[in-house]
Order: C-alpha cells, then structure tokens, then sequence
C-alpha cells in the first residue's frame, strides 16, 4: 500500500478482477435460479438493471439504499483489519437509531414522552445543532455496543463472531422494549413506535434530488476510514496487531486498547447507520429499523474486502440489487426473496473467490524483461 | 515403470527396502523467476544413489527453492529432473513420492493431538477410506522393528520432544518407502547432541546402501562428519561441487561466498563499573497450557555484559524471553530495567531502549504479509521522521528501509515486498536491521539469534553482539548453541526445570558442572 509500483499494478488488477468475477459468476447462478422459477433470466438482469440504474430516478432510489450500507459495512471492515470476524451491524445499526431518537426528540421537545403541548412547539435550537447531537448521540451508542463485543473479546477471549451477533438480538429485543413502553408514542396504534421527530430536525435531501444528506456522510466517513487505517499511526498499529499479535507485543502496541478502539468506531459507523435511517427515512423508530441493512453490510465489506473506498462502490452495487428487489415482484411476481436468494449466491460465490488469490497464472508477474536488480555484494559490513 | 516405488504397506516392508536401491537422481539447468528475482539460474546437482549429498550456500542462494522445485512445491521455469537416466516431470509432493523422494521440513507436520500410529498411517497418500487398524498396527510394529531409531506408536506426538518429533519427521518417509531424504536445514530446532544422534542414524543407512540424502545446512561441523558430497550454491547460481574429504572448510566457504575471508574476531573490552540495567526478582510465569515454567528466577544484567542462559529448549527459557518482550505476562515477580519496573509497554521500551532478537522471527517479530519496509519501522513509525502527529509518512519510512536493506543485505526484491515471502536468513536480518540498527540500545535480549543463518552472518552477528556489549549495552542472550554461548557471555546461567541450576564466571565455567546442569541432575 506503500506507492503504486509496477510490481504492484497487478495486484490491484487481481483484486479488482476477482470481485467482479465472483458477481458475474453470481449473476449467472442467479440466471439458473430465474430459470427455474420460470422466469427468462435475461429479463430479469433487464429489470435489475432498468430498476436500479437506468435512468437518474431510479438510480437515485439505489443511491438512497447504498447510504446506510456504507456505514454499516464499516462496521464488519474495520474490526476485519485487526483480525476480527465482527457480524453485530444490525444490532449496531439500531442501538444507533433508538440513541438518536432519543437525542432528537430530547433536543426537540424536551422529553422522549413529549406532552401535546410539548409537541406544540419545537424548543428552539438550530436544526444543525440537534442533527449533530442524533449523530453523536448513534455514533456513541453504536460505539459502545461493538466496544463491549472488542471488550469481551479481549479481556475474556470471548469469540467475537458469536458474541456480536447475539447482540443483534438483544438490540432488536430492546428496542421493541423501549418502543412498547418507556418512548412509545400512545397516538401510533397499529405498530408501536416512538414519537416523531420535528420535520424541520429531520435530515433534508440533497438539493434537486430525493437523496438525503445520508449519502454524504457514508461517503465521507468511508473517506475517512480508508485514510485512518492506511495512512495514520493508528492505523499502523491496527494492521500490525491484525497481522501478528506477537509482533505487535514485541514493538510494545497496546492490543487491547486498539482493539476496544477499533470495535467502538466499528459500531459508531454502524450507529451512524441508524441515525442516518431514522433521521432521514423513518422519523422515528419503530421495528421497520430492523431492514436487514446491517446482514447486507457484512456482506458489502466481504465483496469489498475490507477496504473502506471499496465498500461505496460495491454499497452501490448492492443498493441496486435492494432497490430492484420491488419491481421483480410487482413486474414479474417472483417471490419474495429473491433479492435475498441473490445476496445468499453473491456471499457464497465470494467467499468462494477467497481461495483464488494468489493462484490464477494471468496476475502472476511473468519475470523480468530487463535485468536483474544487481545482488548483493558478498562482504559484511563491519 | 520399473523404478517406481510399489506403495503396497502391509507385508514384507523390510524385504522390499532392501530390494530396492535409491535411485540416482539429477538435476539439469534448472531455473526458477519469483516475479524480477531470479531465484535459480541454471542450477545443477547430482544426488548419487547412496550417497549423502550436501546443498550449501548463503542466506537466499535459492536452496530451499531448488528442492522445493524438486519435489513439485514450485513449478520451474526451466530445466529437467533426470531419475534413473531418465527425465521426468514433478508437479506435486505426489508425483515425487511417486519416485522415492520425500521430503523433511524445518517445521513440523504432524498433528499433535493424534498418536504417532496415526499420524504415520495418515502421511500416507495412499490411504483407504476405511483404516483396519489391526493390520496396520501389525505392519507398523513391524515397521518399527526395522527402523533406525524407535518411538512409541501409542504416543501423542505432542508430548514428544523436539528431537523426537524431527524423527518422527524421518521416520515418516522411510515409512513411507523414501529412497532419497531431503532436508531443509533439520537440525535448528535440535541441540548439538541430538542432531548428531539423528544424522548419525542416517548416515548409516546411507552407508548401508539404503538412502540417498540431500541436506541442507548451515553447519560446517555437519558436513564435515557426515557428508559424502557437497554441491554449493551462490545467489542462485551452481558454484561448484565436490567430495567433502577432498575439500576443507575454508575451501567450501570461498566457494560460498565467492572469495576468501578472514574471520575477524571482536576483543572483549574489560569493563569498570558495575551498573546494574536488567533484574529480575523471583519471576514466575505460566506455559500456554497453564503450568509453570519459571519457578522463580532472580538475575541482574550489568551495562558492558553478557549475560547467557543455556539449557535445553523447553526448560523455561521461552516463557523468560516472551515475559521480557511482552508477549506474555508474569504471574508474580518484578522486572526491572534500569531501576524502575517494566512491563515492555511501548513507552517503557523507548524509553529505556530495550531491544529483542527473540527467537523464530517471523512467527515472534514479523507481520508476514506486511512489507519489509514496513516491518523495518515497526518501532519506529509511530515517531518523526516517520510520523508526523498521528500521520504516518511512508516516504520516509521507505528511505530508512532502503538504507537498512543495504547495510545489513537484505535479499529482496523490493522494500514492498511481503516479508513472509523472503527466505528464512532474509527474514532473520530484517529483524536484526530493526532490532540492531538504533543508534542508542541499553538492552539487547537475544534468544537463539544464529538459528538458521549462514557462517557470515553469524560471525557478523557475534561480532555486533560483542560490538554491542562494549558499548556498555547489557546483554541477555538465550541459546541452545553451547558453543555460541561459551564464545560470547561474560557469565554463563544454566537454565533447567524453570530454575536457574549452575551460574559462574565464563572463566571459571565447568563443562562438566553445565552438562550435568543442563541434563537436570
Ligand atoms: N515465494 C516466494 N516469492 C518471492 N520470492 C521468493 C519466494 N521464495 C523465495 N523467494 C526469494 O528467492 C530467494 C531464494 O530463497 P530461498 O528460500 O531459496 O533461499 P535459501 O537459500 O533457502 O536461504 P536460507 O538459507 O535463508 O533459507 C530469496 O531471495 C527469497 O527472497
Ligand atoms: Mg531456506
């Protein structure tokens, strides 16, 4: 990752190639599956691609989709650096989401439980202002979630992966708590909820387009995380724990704390999913927050291996594939699940494609056309 | 086919190795690219039948490539392999099996958790779905009744010792009908004595015509003794062969290295003051599997010393070095560096310059997938010139390397390349270059540091060793490596059952009281 070297090149190639690949060959077991429910596939990439990225409306709908996946992707990426196998994006997502609720209609109405004439008038701090404490209220709650995952791990060697995703049901288990009791909102009757937030807190759209500012902030944050695990000390020290535990205790790392670190920015891009879903989409949290954003983002950090850049583009990828999901029911009545019976071939296929690094002759460097570097000289130093 | 070897196991094991004499094998022009490195260049090697056949030469001649080649690990880019006469093609473990030839690795292969029944019946490419373990117990009974050296069947092979796994090693490709031995370097995780015991088994089934072997070593001794045949290589280029008994040391190292060079040995500088920098205080710590290893150890380093722990591996010394490192905790007891505690944070490690050659480097020391350049800084870039605040600035981070890998020769392609993927001497001085290059070290922990290097390097090593320690660093060094130690220390430890069991001034040093020591007595 040092400088982009001609020795490197097919590198980038391999790991550009091999993801694609894996998508194609999904596509085409996809086909089959099409096939078999009767279906000509090649109407259905039709529709998939017309659906999600045919025309700028449609396109923008995939975009909407794409936002909370970035975030939530973050959350299986960054731990994956360390070396850990970290699954709780859902239960990040919505631990962030009830955090901003909360916030937000705190800072809005000056009660979660606001009274009507509480309701009446928005207490009076720029929207700004209460956008930022829903996004610090998600980003700590998310984080802290994970952190207790990176926590357990370290301190306790509990295993991660399991650990992160029964955390997925107790953050669902508690939400439907909280929303069922202590934030419901009494007028909502047919599916318990919190109260609303003030529209004019809410997140606005992109000017001229139904895209909220969301989309900003997974591409931002991505942005960011690439640059904090790449080119800071931190990140150093991340990747080098990651790599060799020993290695990093002979230079003197504080594995622990990086770990507990590395797991709360984890949840916190997680967290941040959920403000982003509540502040933007729901307006307030009821059990819709639970829309299999977080599975889908473990799922774009594997296609995207770890690399947060990486992670906007195939959220982009997979957004579509969500957002085209309804128009092959409504236009050719296939089931239900056949998006996800198209994310469950894309998984297998890429975990799959794992095996191939390193192996296929075409990314292999064919040897030198020139000379070779002049070896070293045969005496030691003194 | 006539040669090849029949993979029938049950029955008359003992008859068919005696029928069959190892096959003459031949290795022609063979070269081998790793991207812009040329590994091999036109090598050539003739393994006589029954003989044993030595392949020599520097850190990253591209020995371990050529034999990996031959037994169809690597794919070469030119070059044939005659057996019998006759050219054939080995694209897998397999397929050299086919042949006779099998290979030992300087790692062990066998499962732990399984007997040494079960791990010889499972190293067979041949097995059935169904094992009748009575007739193979029968037939390996028999086995061991026929072979060099004897182990228990029934015995989980992770309680063997060291050198009873590397003969387990061996003993699974007689097992398994091997006619010619390959080596990599078999004998760094054995002791002098217990490498001797199990070349010294070879050697006579070579010398009774049972066993080709070609081995790999960094030992003058080894070939000496043992040897029939050397044939050297020198950055990946055939630079000579020869009988070892018309050859003498000197000769096989000028052709190693291309010229003539004369040891230059380092004068110990007496020192004056006695400042104490490492103490250990009735230390005690747990193996990994949670019983102690250190029963309370009590040790002071002075500045200007050095200090060596001796004994066999697996008394203690490991748990010492990793609780020193950091890389595992004391469950009671004090260390102390230059008077105040130290737990090898990374603060305390800069601050009072604390350094470590621990022993394995790129299982201890190394991020194998992360470059050489970046391994180099791995003390180092979280400060100026390689940081800048919480940055870290890549390009000064390669221009150290670039520096390093010229002082201490590092053989790589590039500073970008993965450090897993150099040979084990290369990876060994990357480690040296970052452990030995600060400008300023108090203490230098060294455990094993020669493993697998060759003669230059090591010299080079004990030089910097001794360099080092009358600069007035304080130095611990761990060895199994008699020889080294006696050479080295100012005060020599005997190690043994967790406890520190002889200690005397290298002057005063008894062979006699350290072998009795280290034996446990
Ligand atoms: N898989 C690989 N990819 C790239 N380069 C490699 C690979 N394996 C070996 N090399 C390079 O080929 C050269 C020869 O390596 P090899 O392991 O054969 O050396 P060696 O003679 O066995 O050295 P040592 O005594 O240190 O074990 C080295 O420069 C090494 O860096
Ligand atoms: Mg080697």
């Amino acid at each position: 990752m040092m400088m982009l070297k001609t020795t490197t090149w097919r590198k980038t190639a391999e790991a550009i190639a091999i993801p694609i690949g894996a998508l194609l060959v999904a596509l085409m077991l996809f086909g089959i599956f099409c096939a078999f429910c009767g279906k000509n596939p090649l109407a259905v990439y039709g529709l998939i691609y017309s659906s999600a990225f045919g025309n700028w409306r449609v396109f923008q709908g995939t975009l909407l989709r794409a936002a909370p996946l970035m975030l939530t992707a973050l959350c299986t990426a960054l731990p994956a650096r360390l070396g850990l196998m970290i699954i709780g994006n859902e239960g990040a997502l919505v631990v962030g989401g009830v955090a901003a609720v909360i916030t937000g209609l705190v800072l809005s109405y000056g009660s979660v439980t606001p009274s009507a004439e509480q309701l009446q008038q928005v207490l009076a701090i720029p929207p700004i202002l209460v956008q930022l404490g829903m996004a610090l209220g998600s980003i700590v709650a998310g984080g802290l979630w994970i952190a207790a995952v990176g926590a357990l791990r370290h301190y306790r060697a509990v295993n991660e992966t399991i650990s992160s995703l029964l955390m997925n049901y107790i953050a669902i288990a508690l939400m439907n708590h909280l929303v069922g009791g202590p934030i419901k909102d009494p007028g909502e009757t047919i599916k318990a909820s919190s109260f609303v937030l003030p529209d004019i807190n809410r997140l606005a759209n992109l000017p001229t387009t139904r895209i909220h500012y969301g989309l900003l902030y997974g591409i931002i944050v991505c942005v960011i995380a690439y640059f904090l695990i790449q080119h800071t000390t931190f990140g150093f020290a991340a990747r080098t724990a990651g790599g060799n535990i020993k290695a990093a205790r002979i230079a003197g790392l504080p594995v622990g704390k990086l770990t507990v670190m590395i797991c709360f920015l984890a949840g916190s891009c997680a967290g941040l999913a959920g403000m982003v879903e509540v502040a933007a989409v729901h307006g307030r949290v009821n059990e819709s927050l639970v829309a299999g954003y977080g599975y889908t983002g473990i799922l774009v950090a594997f296609v995207a291996r770890y690399n947060p850049i990486a992670c906007t583009i195939v959220s982009i990828l997979l957004g579509g594939i969500l957002a085209s999901s309804g128009a092959l029911q409504r236009n050719l009545t296939m089931p239900d699940a056949t998006a996800l019976v198209f994310q469950g071939l894309v998984f297998l296929v890429i975990l799959y494609s794992d095996s191939l690094y390193g192996r296929l002759q075409i990314f292999k460097d064919p040897g030198p056309k020139a000379a070779v570097p002049p070896a070293a000289s045969t005496t030691i130093p003194a | 086919m006539a040669e090849v070897i029949p993979s029938v196991h049950q029955g008359s094991v003992s008859e068919l190795d005696a029928a069959i004499a190892p096959p003459d094998l031949e290795v022609v022009n063979m070269s081998k690219r790793f991207g812009s490195l040329v590994a091999l260049d036109q090598v050539s090697l003739h393994v006589k039948p029954g003989t044993f056949h030595a392949l020599l030469g520097e850190n990253g001649a591209g020995k371990s490539t050529l034999v990996k080649c031959m037994m169809g690990f690597y794919r070469p880019d030119h070059g044939d392999i005659v057996i019998n006469k006759r050219s054939r093609t080995i694209a897998s473990p397999k397929d050299a099996h086919h042949y006779g030839i099998g290979m030992v690795y300087q790692h062990f292969t066998s499962v732990p958790a399984m007997t040494v029944a079960e791990n010889l019946v499972m190293s067979r490419f041949d097995t059935t779905t169904v094992i009748n373990w009575k007739q193979e117990m029968a037939a390996l009974q028999a086995f061991m009744a026929t072979a060099p050296f004897k182990l228990p069947l029934e015995t989980l092979v992770g309680q063997l010792a060291a050198g009873e796994k590397q003969k387990l090693e061996i003993l699974k490709q007689l097992y398994l009908h091997s006619k010619i031995l390959i080596l990599d370097e078999p004998t760094s995780v054995l002791t002098p004595s217990e490498a001797d015991e199990v070349l010294g088994l070879i050697r006579e089934q070579v010398t009774d015509g049972k066993l080709s072997v070609l081995i790999i070593s960094h030992k003058f001794r080894e070939v000496t003794s043992f040897c029939d045949e050397i044939t050297v290589l020198r950055k990946g280029k055939f630079a000579g062969t020869g009988r070892v008994e018309a050859l003498t040391v000197a000769d096989m190292a000028e052709m190693m290295m291309g010229e003539k060079r004369e040891p230059q040995p380092v004068e110990k500088v007496a020192t004056t003051e006695v400042v104490p920098v490492l103490q250990l205080h009735n230390l005690h710590a747990n193996k990994d599997n949670g019983l102690e290893a250190l029963h309370g150890v009590n040790l002071t380093v002075h500045q200007g010393e050095i200090v060596g722990i001796a004994g066999i591996s697996g008394n203690g010394q490991r748990e010492l070095v990793e609780v020193l490192a950091g890389q595992r905790s004391a469950t009671s007891g004090q260390v102390m560096v230059n008077g105040e505690p130290y737990a090898a944070t990374r603060k305390q490690i800069n601050q009072h310059r604390v350094f470590v050659l621990p022993e394995e480097p790129l299982k201890n020391a190394c991020v194998p997938h992360m470059s050489v350049a970046e391994n180099l800084a791995l003390r180092t870039f979280d400060r100026p010139p390689q940081a800048k605040g919480p940055m870290v600035l890549f390009a000064a981070i390669r221009q150290m390397a670039e520096q390093l890998i010229d002082t201490f020769k590092i053989k790589t392609p590039t500073p970008e390349t993965p450090v897993g993927n150099l040979s084990g001497g290369n990876v060994q001085r990357t480690v040296l270059a970052r452990e030995l290059s600060a400008d300023h070290i108090n203490l230098l922990i060294a455990a094993n540091p020669c493993f697998g290097l060759d003669f230059a390097m090591v010299d080079y090593i004990h030089g910097q060793i001794l360099s080092a320690r009358n600069r007035g660093v304080a130095v611990l060094l761990v060895s199994e490596d008699l020889d080294e130690l006696l050479k080295l220390s100012d005060r020599l430890i005997v190690i043994s059952g967790g406890k520190f069991a002889y200690e005397s001034a290298i002057a005063e040093a008894d062979f006699a009281a350290i072998s009795h020591a280290m034996a446990g007595h």
